[in-house]
């Protein structure tokens, strides 16, 4: 059955704008990891 | 012999008869493109290109646009394919550093508050009577990313190609102009002069060589259909961080991005034929890019602000604004607002953090957005 725009529409806010959160959230919980894994040193 | 001569002279002609009324009105746009490019400054390696391939395609008889047309050759090779856009990340992956946003990774977030933009946009547009396909590539205009707007445009809605691309790049290069009301309408007089400090290094090379493929990882196993975005951006990036291929970096930030800046940008341009440009449609696509790009601007400030609340006054809620993908303007244009109002203030290397997170974010969301349209069946 074809979706209706309505729908479709608040589908697209939702999931669109939350997945690109949790996303980009993971991400820079994965950054934080990796800063830990790789600490910087003075000499670098 | 008389009729011999006069049906050399219709030839001569004939560009004129055939003049539709449109085309005057679009050599004139590519004119105004044109004098955006070369006189004001404004993207001048993409709205020239664009603006004289406006002028080129409409004139008539040519047959550029034709199925042998070179201009025709040029935009089903690289526009239609996707190829174009993809090569243009590896070289926008190869220019960014992506060292700042790294320093401090919880300002990632802006880049995504930077991309509501689009998907209000797409709701807007829906509720104006335009096809579900038609409302994505409008609203990706908010992505504030000309070759994310043009590769989702060519996929799914080649009809809007020309006006999705130009409102992009034009709004692209409009940012310090369209983002400083809003930020001032938005914040108070004392949220504008927060000092962040100083940023401090902390972030090891391997740091940075591994956040490419960790993103590529991650970000294509949410969202597999963006891969090709997200992937060409990061393979750039994994160049230029790694060291051991600084010819294909080199090659890739230079040679490349700019062939292919010349033959997207003309091939663009080859799309505003008057006849199927000029219509109450591309108007109405115009005005929803600009509401985009506002109100992706609207969400990054207001989440600057939730940020300033949570972080407790350590976060200027301007830096807000550069959580958008337009890079390095927007972080430009925070700096010089937070310095007007506190001559001590360097915001900058902060705007650049969320920048590049706006970068990544609007890759990402349009990656999102391809993956649940195919969950939902759409595509």
């Amino acid at each position: 059955m074809e979706m209706d725009n309505w729908t479709f529409g608040i589908t697209m806010v939702v999931v669109g704008m939350g997945g690109t959160v949790l996303t980009l959230w993971i991400l820079s919980l994965f950054m934080s990891i990796l800063k830990r894994i790789f600490p910087y040193k003075e000499e670098q | 012999m008389l009729d011999a001569i006069l049906g050399g002279l219709q030839g001569l002609i004939a560009g004129f008869a055939q003049l539709h009324w449109s085309n005057p009105i679009m050599i004139a746009v590519g004119c105004a493109l044109l004098y955006l490019g070369i006189k004001k400054g404004f993207e001048p390696l993409l709205l020239v290109p664009i603006g004289f391939g406006a002028i080129l395609v409409n004139i008539p008889l040519t047959g550029l646009m034709d199925k042998e047309g070179f201009l025709r050759i040029i935009y089903e090779a690289g526009v239609l394919t996707e190829i174009f856009p993809l090569l243009i990340f590896v070289g926008i992956g190869a220019m960014t550093d992506f060292g700042p946003l790294l320093e401090n990774p919880k300002i990632f977030l802006l880049g995504a508050a930077g991309q509501f933009g689009i998907f209000l946009t797409l709701a807007l547009a829906l509720a104006l009577g335009f096809s579900k396909l038609d409302a994505v590539s409008i609203g990706v205009i908010g992505a504030c990313d000309g070759p994310t707007a043009i590769y989702v445009a060519s996929q799914y809605a080649p009809h809007l190609l020309g006006a999705v691309s130009v409102a992009a790049y034009s709004y692209m290069s409009l940012v310090p102009v369209i983002q400083p009301p809003i930020m001032r309408l938005l914040t108070t007089k004392e949220e504008r002069m927060i000092d962040m400090g100083m940023v401090k290094k902390s972030v090891s090379k391997t740091t940075k060589i591994v956040f490419p493929l960790v993103v590529t990882i991650i970000g294509g196993l949410i969202a597999p259909k963006g891969l090709p975005l997200l992937g060409t951006i990061m393979l750039g990036n994994l160049m230029k961080e790694c060291g051991a291929v600084s010819r294909l970096t080199k090659a890739s930030e230079n040679e490349i991005a700019n062939i292919v800046t010349l033959l997207l940008g003309i091939s663009i341009g080859a799309t505003m034929a008057g006849k199927d440009f000029l219509n109450s449609k591309t108007l109405i696509v115009l005005a929803l890019g600009f509401l985009a790009i506002c109100l992706d601007t609207v969400c990054g400030v207001l989440f600057g602000k939730v940020m300033k609340v949570v972080t407790k006054g350590k976060v200027n809620p301007l830096i807000g604004a550069a959580g958008i993908s337009a890079y390095p303007m927007s972080a430009r244009v925070v700096q010089k607002e937070g310095q007007r109002y506190n001559p001590k203030n360097f915001l900058l290397m902060h705007a650049m953090g969320a920048n590049t997170g706006g970068q990544v974010g609007s890759v990402m969301a349009a990656a999102v957005m391809l993956s649940v349209l195919k969950g939902m069946g759409i595509i």
